[in-house]
Formats: structure tokens, C-alpha cells, sequence
């Protein structure tokens, strides 16, 4: 039997990667079909497994088992059960005070965080002495990083027009944007290109049995 | 003929090309190698001179869309790791992970070299947890609160390499092999950025540009692998012909055949805007 299930699967997969495929020649309804198949499969795959993955053992098991010991998890009980009261128009009010208990917790932790790893840190990284080292091409990346995100941050700064000796900097900080956008078009390609190779090898060994 | 339907014909075209380009070199391989790259070798190397008996943590925070560029670097680290006597613990931000874990582990096992490889004792894999950030936090506190039993229900006392596992300090390494959010953003800024764990990652190749500037001299993250090409980097590092080492042809033939088609597109342009030139001087004369 599960080698079967294994077996209809498989072309199963088969199906929808041509389906979804058929999308480069032209609309069409196995397009269609398949783009609502996984939409409406991951969505019902979600909340299932958030049911058993978070809510059940986090909550509900808890709460079966040693009520009196988790009395503290009846206030994430009852903010979820204000937040299902969106769905009625008449009570939508009472989902305001969960969402902004999750808001408000979300962006203190965040705030944080951000600040100290991606502000100060990042910051910090940039300090850097480009001649502590007397390899040349430690040198000129070094130096690259500093003229970089100076002239880079510089090209933000809108408080006063950027003429004359002041449009240098920001010049220069366009360069450097613009190898940043090539890099990431270039990743980007290397993403996508991954992607069909992964469709392709399915194909050509999980159905046809082409390759090993 | 139109030029809507002449650019339709032609994007068609390109897409036919294309599935050539990538489905040629898979069936019949060519066996181009790769350099290594420095920020690959970062991240080998932390696994490397790790000693053997350390605890380094694969957190699989990717699901099976992405499966093509992160699982062959998951499953070259588990093997780099068991090579030098180290054992591994899989947890997993994204609900699909400990499915992705499962199979790497399996994978791995498959290398005659790690077969005896005992679940508890050389890895477990702890499972999915929500709340990304949180929980990672909660992990620098504990990971028996966190992960009161693994991913198949047995209890955290019955595992035997979790013995003397407090919290995140007691890691060698962790790795966070990453498809988005959350993942390996959460584990710099709690684990390396607090709790001073080293941290490396995998990610794909669309996110990697994003996560370069945290190797830093800060050593916010040590080393990264971006998408397919690091992870044949990787595989060459351990002296293995893996998946990502074979997709490799296919992902290169694709790049050129990519930069033809920039460089013919940019020379019609260039032809296109002459003509209009010379039409609008004919015109104007």
C-alpha cells in the first residue's frame, strides 16, 4: 500500500509541475487548477499543523492534564479567543486588545534586537583600519567597505540639495548601489535557475527513472 | 506580425532554450568544478576545528520548496560533523523542518561511513517550535523548557547526547539553514549577538546578498553558504560528489546561455534605437 500511495504521488508531482509549467505557454485552466490545489492545500496543511504542533501540547495538553499548574496559560486562552472574534462583526472590537498585545511585544522585541545586531553591530563593522594588514587586496576591500557605506548612506541624505562638490559622495554611493543590485540579480537568477533544476530532476529521476 | 505577438514568440523561445540548458547537462553531465570561496570555507572551517564530543545544532528553517539549494548543505554538514566525532541536534523554526531534518539524517546514513550513526546518542532532532525569535531566546535560558521531548514525543531525559545540555552556551556551532523568515536573522542576533554561540548559515541564493554584511569583523556570522553553487563548494570541501556538485553543470550552462541572451537582447535594443535614428534623419532631410 505505501508503496503505491508512494507511486501515485509521484505522478501526482508529475502532473502539477507540467500544470504549472503550462503557465510559460499561456493561461490556461490546469494552471488554474493547480495554483488553487496549493493554495487551498497549504492552507489547510497550516492550520492542522499548527493545531497539533503548537496548540495541542502548548496548550490544551497542558491544560487537561495539571489545570490548577497552568492557570497562568488561560490568559493566551482567552486572547485567542478574543482574536476569533473578528469573525463576528457585532463582538470585532474585543480582537483590538490581543492584536495589540502581539504589536506591542513584537516591536519591543524587535526594537532591540535590530538596534543592538543590525545597528550598532553593522556600524561597529564598518570602523575598521584598512592598513593593519599588508596584503593589497585586503587593503582595497577594506577601504571599499568604508568609502561604500559612507557614500551609500550619504545618498539617503535628502535634508539639503546635493549639487555641486556635495553631489560627489552620492555619485559614488550610486556606483556602489547599482553592484549591489547586479549581485543580487545575479543570486537572484541563481535562485530561480536552482529551482527548475530541482522541478527537471524530479522528473527525470523520481518519475521517468532517467538519471540516478 | 505584431511585435506583441513577435515578443511573446520570443519570450517562448527563451523559455524552451532555457529548459534545454538545464535539462541537457543533467542527463548528460559535463563535470565543470567550482573554487572555493572564502565565506564557504568560514563556515567549513568552524565545523572543522570544532573537537570531536561538541554539540553543533542545525536549526532546518526551510521547507520543501527550497529544498534543491538548502538539503544537499544540510546534508554535507551533518556528514562534515559525524567525520570528526561531533554529534548534531536538528531543531526547526518552520513547520515543514523536522520533515526536512528527518530526511538529511536519513541521507547522511546512507554514506556506508555513518551508518551506525545512533539516533540520542549522535543526533536527535527536536522538532518545530513557533515563535521564531522567542524561541530562540528561550533557548539561551533552556532547551529542556523549550523542548520538553523531540520530535517524536520521546522524552528529553531518554536521549543521551542531551545529558549535560543546558542552554545555547553548551553548543560548539550552530547553523541555521535559512529559506526567509524566521531564521538565520533570529539566530545572529540571539545567539552569536547575545550569547556569543558562534553562528553560520544556508540560505538561498536570492537571500544571500542580504546576510553577507554580517561577515563582519564583528564575526556575527561565520562564514555563509548562499544557494546552490556554495553548497558544491561545500561538497568539494569534504571531498564528496554530491547532489549539489552534479546540479552544478546545469546551473552553469543555464548562467551562460542567461548572459547570451542579455548580451543579444542589449545588441537588438542598440540596433533598434540606430534605426530609429537614422529613420527620423531620413525623415527630418
Amino acid at each position: 500500500m505505501p508503496e503505491i500511495m508512494n507511486t501515485v504521488g509521484i505522478w501526482l508531482g508529475a502532473f502539477f509541475t507540467f500544470a504549472i509549467f503550462s503557465f510559460l505557454y499561456k493561461d490556461n485552466p490546469f494552471y488554474k487548477l493547480a495554483e488553487q490545489i496549493f493554495v487551498g492545500l497549504s492552507a489547510g496543511y497550516g492550520l492542522i499543523y499548527i493545531i497539533y504542533a503548537a496548540l495541542i501540547p502548548n496548550l490544551f495538553h497542558k491544560l487537561a492534564t495539571d489545570f490548577s499548574g497552568n492557570l497562568i496559560l488561560l490568559i493566551p486562552f482567552v486572547l485567542g479567543l478574543m482574536m476569533i472574534t473578528r469573525m463576528v462583526p457585532k463582538f470585532q472590537w474585543m480582537s483590538r486588545y490581543p492584536l495589540s498585545i502581539v504589536i506591542g511585544t513584537s516591536a519591543a522585541i524587535s526594537l532591540l534586537r535590530f538596534l543592538k545586531s543590525d545597528l550598532i553591530a553593522q556600524v561597529a563593522a564598518t570602523m575598521i583600519n584598512p592598513f593593519e594588514t599588508k596584503v593589497p587586496s585586503e587593503i582595497v576591500g577594506k577601504l571599499m567597505i568604508i568609502i561604500g557605506t559612507i557614500c551609500g548612506v550619504y545618498f539617503f541624505y535628502f535634508s539639503k540639495k546635493q549639487e555641486g562638490i556635495a553631489k560627489i559622495p552620492s555619485k559614488i554611493g550610486v556606483y556602489f548601489l547599482m553592484v549591489s543590485f547586479g549581485a543580487t540579480f545575479g543570486y537572484t537568477v541563481m535562485a530561480r535557475i536552482s529551482l527548475l533544476i530541482g522541478r527537471l530532476e524530479f522528473l527525470l529521476k523520481d518519475w521517468l527513472h532517467i538519471i540516478k | 506580425m505584431s511585435q506583441n505577438t513577435s515578443s511573446v514568440i520570443e519570450r517562448r523561445i527563451v523559455y524552451f532554450l532555457l529548459f534545454l540548458a538545464v535539462l541537457l547537462p543533467l542527463l548528460f553531465p559535463i563535470g565543470w568544478g567550482s573554487d572555493v570561496s572564502p565565506v564557504v570555507k568560514m563556515s567549513y572551517d568552524l565545523i572543522d576545528q570544532t573537537p570531536a564530543g561538541g554539540i553543533g545544532l542545525i536549526s532546518f528553517d526551510y521547507e520543501a520548496s527550497t529544498i534543491t539549494e538548502i538539503q544537499p548543505m544540510a546534508v554535507a554538514q551533518i556528514e562534515h560533523a559525524w567525520s570528526k566525532g561531533q554529534k548534531v541536534i536538528a531543531t526547526a523554526l518552520w513547520p515543514q523542518g523536522p520533515q526536512m531534518a528527518a530526511q538529511s539524517f536519513e541521507e547522511a546514513k546512507r554514506n556506508p561511513l555513518f551508518k551506525d550513526k545512533e539516533y540520542g546518542v549522535d543526533y536527535v532532532n527536536l522538532g518545530y517550535k513557533v515563535g521564531g525569535m522567542v524561541t530562540v531566546q528561550a533557548l539561551g535560558s533552556s532547551f529542556k523548557d523549550v523542548y520538553p521531548k523531540d520530535s517524536s514525543g520521546r522524552d528529553w531525559d531518554t536521549l543521551p547526547m542531551l545529558k549535560d545540555l543546558k542552554n545555547l552556551k553548551g553548543l560548539s556551532w550552530i547553523c541555521s539553514l535559512s529559506a526567509g523568515e524566521p531564521g538565520l536573522k533570529d539566530w545572529i542576533m540571539i545567539a552569536h549577538d547575545v550569547h556569543k554561540v558562534p553562528v553560520t548559515g544556508g540560505t538561498t541564493a536570492v537571500s544571500a546578498p542580504g546576510f553577507l554584511p554580517y561577515v563582519n569583523k564583528n564575526g556575527q556570522l561565520t562564514g555563509l553558504l548562499g544557494g546552490l553553487k556554495a553548497a558544491s563548494e561545500y561538497e568539494a570541501l569534504i571531498g564528496k560528489k554530491g547532489p549539489a556538485t552534479t546540479k552544478m553543470d546545469a546551473q552553469s550552462v543555464a548562467h551562460i546561455l542567461i548572459l547570451v541572451l542579455i548580451a543579444a537582447g542589449n545588441i537588438k535594443v542598440w540596433i533598434r534605437k540606430r534605426d530609429k535614428v537614422n529613420n527620423t534623419e531620413v525623415t527630418n532631410a
